[in-house]
């Protein structure tokens, strides 16, 4: 990454234990104590039952490719390209979205297995990335 | 079968100068043209205006304050975005008896200004969304590729989308792309955005204003223009845009269920359709609504495209104007330019190249899958 720094999240009230959690190396997701689906993004209810009764659970923060797209074109100049967005499935069955890191454009493909890992950008936030990983 | 909107016309549609940059004109002055410009297309006045949905972009004009404008004379102010969702949020008022003429018109420009990065409008500012570098582009690319995953779409369909459509803007003269012919070759040839769009898979980002004027069915027979009718139409919402990830087997048919009331309203069938102004904000959502609504089957839009059937002489023309590919995607007022083109192409207005022979039915379509939505709406020379 180049010396400006990307945009960084500013965490809400809600969003607050998801971050925390990274800074320590875990990722995290909502989960429903009444029907056991899990959220993402954070929400005050569960997207499946509307349930008030969730917690944050550790998830595995390994998955898959689900989608990706190679971008050459940059959000704003501070982001070196090319670089790789992709939406991850967890082995939970939720989705998110991160980078994925390490893989050549050529090379990225659906369904490569992956594992989270962790990159302290400031103080606050520590962002979870995505990599290829061994099966 | 009969519209919910059968006592509701359109009798004025009006597009201001479009241009990639407009530096002589303010939001302001583009929504006055384009308010004169859709009355005088209606041969109506302002004091014939009791309801208005009025707005802009970047210096917030809006309907309350524009009320106004009229010497507070309109009794009903939208609040619905323009395009398909006002549209169809002023004809029930209409419908209903809460106003009988109402002008909806909307303009952007001076926000386009740092050429380093995206569009201000396509950047996301999302905790979950803004860090890892994703935009509009991006965020509908990720859609794209799992289609071409799950069905095989090739690349090469992608190209014939953008190529027809960008063709169809330059034989327009009003487009911003005016005389700018596109190959399916250029396109491919274009450099990459983000995989698997290049450059003119993407839709362009200009300036300038448009408006809508509906009124009674009753008062559009005394009136010296030539009536269109919304047949039907409704919206399809399944969150808010560019907040959670695209995920194609959720999300990827949204507009659908808004098609499905469209025809269950009207009573037409597919065959009906005369053409399309599709929502074409990338290729491939060209190929996506032609499945989503049921024109083709799951994964065979690819198929119906590369046969030239979208093409300006092709059985279901789509973009005829050009589209926000070429014609103008003048950030909020491409929402209603949509709908402005149907109308001027069920009016026969469109110059000789690209006037389609005795059109009679049209869709316009509002939003995409990487915005999770997608508004769809009928129109036609006649009322059902």
């Amino acid at each position: 990454m180049s010396a400006k720094q990307i945009p960084l999240p500013r965490p809400t009230p809600l969003s607050q234990p998801y971050w925390d959690a990274c800074k320590e190396g875990r990722l995290t997701v909502q989960r429903c104590g009444d029907c056991g689906a899990d959220t993402f993004i954070p929400q005050p209810v569960c997207g499946a039952c509307f349930s008030e009764n969730l917690s944050w659970a550790d998830s595995s923060g390994r998955g898959t490719l689900y989608s990706f797209s190679t971008v050459y074109r940059p959000q704003q100049p501070v982001f070196e390209t090319p670089y790789t967005v992709v939406i991850v499935e967890l082995e939970e069955g939720y989705h998110m979205l991160s980078n994925l890191i390490g893989v050549e454009p050529e090379d990225v493909k659906i369904g490569t297995p992956l594992e989270v890992f962790f990159e302290k950008k400031s103080e606050e936030i520590t962002l979870p990335y995505f990599r290829v990983r061994a099966e | 079968m009969k519209s919910p909107y059968d006592g509701v016309a359109i009798v004025g549609a009006y597009n201001t100068v479009q241009a990639k940059q407009l530096p002589n004109w303010t939001e302001q002055g583009l929504v006055l043209d384009a308010i004169r410009g859709a009355l005088a297309d209606a041969g109506l006045t302002t004091d014939d205006v009791d309801g208005v949905n009025i707005s802009s972009w970047v210096t917030r004009i809006n309907s309350r304050t524009t009320a106004q404008w009229f010497g507070g004379r309109p009794s009903w102010t939208g609040t619905a975005s323009p395009g398909v969702e006002g549209i169809l949020e002023a004809a029930a008022a209409i419908q209903t008896g809460q106003a009988e003429t109402i002008v909806i018109s909307t303009a952007q420009c001076g926000e386009y200004t740092d050429r380093e990065s995206t569009v201000s409008w396509t950047r996301p500012e999302n905790e979950f969304v803004e860090c890892w570098g994703l935009y509009t582009a991006a965020e509908f690319a990720l859609m794209a590729q799992r289609h071409m995953h799950i069905y095989g779409t090739p690349r090469a369909a992608l190209s014939e989308v953008a190529a027809s459509i960008r063709s169809n803007g330059a034989l327009n003269p009003d487009a911003v792309f005016y005389g700018r012919e596109c190959s399916p070759a250029e396109v491919e040839a274009s450099r990459m955005v983000a995989d698997p769009f290049h450059l003119l898979d993407c839709c362009i980002a200009s300036e300038g204003g448009a408006a809508i004027v509906l009124t009674t069915a009753e008062r559009a027979k005394d009136l010296d223009c030539e009536p269109i009718y919304i047949l039907g139409g409704a919206m399809d919402r399944q969150g808010m845009s560019y907040v959670t990830a695209p995920v194609w087997e959720r999300y990827g048919w949204v507009g659908r269920r808004a098609a499905e009331l469209t025809f269950e309203q009207s009573g037409l069938t597919h065959k009906d359709i005369d053409f399309a102004e599709f929502y074409d904000p990338f290729s491939f959502e060209i190929i996506r609504q032609l499945e989503a609504f049921g024109f083709c089957k799951e994964g065979e839009g690819a198929d119906f495209v590369l046969e030239g059937r979208i093409r300006i002489d092709g059985d279901l023309p789509v973009a005829t104007n050009g589209g926000i590919m070429s014609y103008s995607h003048a950030g909020v007022a491409q929402l209603l330019q949509k709908p402005i083109a149907a109308v001027q192409q069920l009016q026969g207005k469109p110059v000789p190249e690209l006037r389609l022979h005795e059109p009679k039915v049209a869709l316009a379509t509002n939003g995409g899958s990487g915005a999770l939505f997608c508004d769809v709406m009928a129109l036609g020379k006649e009322p059902v």
